[in-house]
């Protein structure tokens, strides 16, 4: 199981509270974990990332083990921490004013 | 018993507020959606428990929410808006292509007869309607498809579709507005549109009667008289008597004529509401004093309606879909201002109160007669 911890609007939306975790079939990629993420919490396509381009959104971060991934290619295996569940992947809203 | 709900769209949440009859005594709900972006929302005519949202967030994008019990408990439904085919290009701010862009929903018509009819105006300027209560979108393209759409410019808010007027009388006629292209009407059902814009006047655009480009606000209608439309423009307030085909000016003795918000009587066709503003640099009242205008003839002659309104140091605005009337025999007139107050008028105007005062920025307002 990979344990997700998603910002506070994104729980409220989804209607669950403190961490989630999602099954994820073969490599432990971003992008499918954001695949596995939507197909149990169909609420939040189009809120991480573009529903098209499936492009992360502008104010949206990926960290996990401490290291920012959200500019990393999403097909780049996430790291053993995560794949094991003993870290999770943080989802996050960025820091932008207002 | 007769009674109001009064739905508010704020930067931080939506609120419903309801009284009885009398509009006197208020219940004020806790936040929706808090912490959320909320431009609309608006109540079915044809069921008024369900009411539709428009919920963004600059982080998490957009979503609709549905409640079918009046407001209680809601549910999020289709936030997928793809326009159709290839989308092209609009102008940017400095002249040059821009692809089109879904960025967030400005306003939901819901339909007359059907609950599960919606309308979405959308920014970058669409409109998109949907037919299963909101669980799918689909663009009505003939508009931005319209032979003028590649010259559309945003106003300093977005090139967005933030007003939908439905004909009661003939479904196949809507009106819409953008900022800053101006009004269109389709008298097909959404099939084709033509800019209705003569007579506007903008002398901020190159060609000042130019067809398309101008900075419409809002357009209000009373029902009973549908080929009437009132329009509160960037500058000026504007009649038509012909379903839009041709615009005087009505500003008359206002003293001044820009603002966003304008509104109709819902028993007087020709009393009409308007917030002067400044300027379109300066988005408070004049002198500090928040005034409602109103006019009974139809526009050019205006009167000041002051009594419950801050006469001295209000330096806040009335955005285009803040204001709202109600179906109760003694009109009532609802309007919010960015300082988050929303003030009642239970008599059509001659006084007011507010029902709130320490709201977000408030964004929109509605209100549903219930009887």
């Amino acid at each position: 199981m990979i344990r997700v911890d998603l910002p506070a609007h994104l729980r409220t939306l989804a209607r669950v509270q403190g961490e989630v975790s999602v099954d994820v079939a073969g490599e432990v990629t971003l992008g499918a974990v954001l695949d596995a993420l939507e197909a149990s919490y169909p609420v939040l396509r189009g809120a991480i990332r573009d529903h098209i381009t499936q492009k992360r959104r502008p104010f949206v971060r990926f960290f996990a083990c401490e290291e920012d991934w959200s500019h990393e290619r999403t097909d780049v295996p996430l790291p053993d921490a995560v794949t094991a569940g003993s870290e999770p992947l943080h989802i996050v809203g960025a820091m932008a004013g207002g | 018993m007769s009674g109001v709900r009064v739905l508010v769209g704020t930067k931080k949440g939506a609120f419903v507020l309801t009284s009885d009859g009398k509009r006197q005594m208020w219940d004020v709900s806790a936040p929706h959606f808090a912490g959320w972006e909320l431009y609309h929302l608006k109540g079915s005519p044809a069921d008024p428990n369900r009411l539709y949202a428009s919920q963004c967030s600059g982080w998490f994008g957009q979503q609709i929410q549905r409640s079918d019990d009046g407001g209680t408990t809601w549910n999020p439904v289709d936030n997928k808006f793809t326009y159709a085919g290839v989308p092209g290009t609009h102008q940017w701010y400095d002249g040059t292509p821009h692809p089109w862009e879904f960025a967030r929903v400005w306003h939901l018509e819901p339909s007359l007869t059907d609950p599960d009819t919606v309308y979405a105006g959308v920014q970058d300027a669409a409109l998109f309607r949907s037919t299963d209560g909101g669980a799918s979108w689909h663009e009505l393209a003939g508009l931005r498809e319209h032979g003028s759409g590649p010259s559309w410019q945003p106003g300093a808010g977005g090139l967005c579709l933030h007003t939908i007027l439905l004909d009661p009388t003939n479904a196949n006629r809507i009106y819409i507005a953008i900022s800053a292209a101006g009004a269109f009407r389709t008298d097909d059902g959404g099939q084709s549109w033509k800019p209705i814009n003569r007579g506007l006047k903008s002398e901020g655009i190159p060609k000042p009667e130019a067809e398309v480009g101008h900075c419409v606000h809002h357009i209000a209608m009373n029902g009973s008289r549908p080929n009437v439309l009132f329009m509160q423009k960037h500058w000026d307030v504007m009649r038509s008597d012909n379903g839009g085909d041709s615009w005087q000016e009505v500003s008359g003795n206002l003293p001044t004529d820009f603002g966003f918000a304008i509104d109709v009587h819902t028993h007087e066709p020709e009393t009409i509401y308007v917030v002067p503003i400044k300027s379109d640099s300066e988005h408070f009242p004049p002198d500090g004093k928040l005034r409602v205008f109103r006019s009974r003839s139809g526009g050019n002659e205006w009167e000041p309606l002051t009594k419950g309104l801050p006469q001295s140091n209000c330096y806040v605005n009335v955005l285009r879909d803040a204001m709202a009337v109600d179906s109760l025999d003694s009109c009532g007139i609802y309007f919010g201002t960015t300082g988050g107050q929303v003030y009642v008028s239970p008599d059509a105007g001659d006084t007011w109160m507010p029902i709130v005062e320490n709201l977000p920025p408030v964004l929109s307002v509605e209100v549903q007669t219930l009887q």
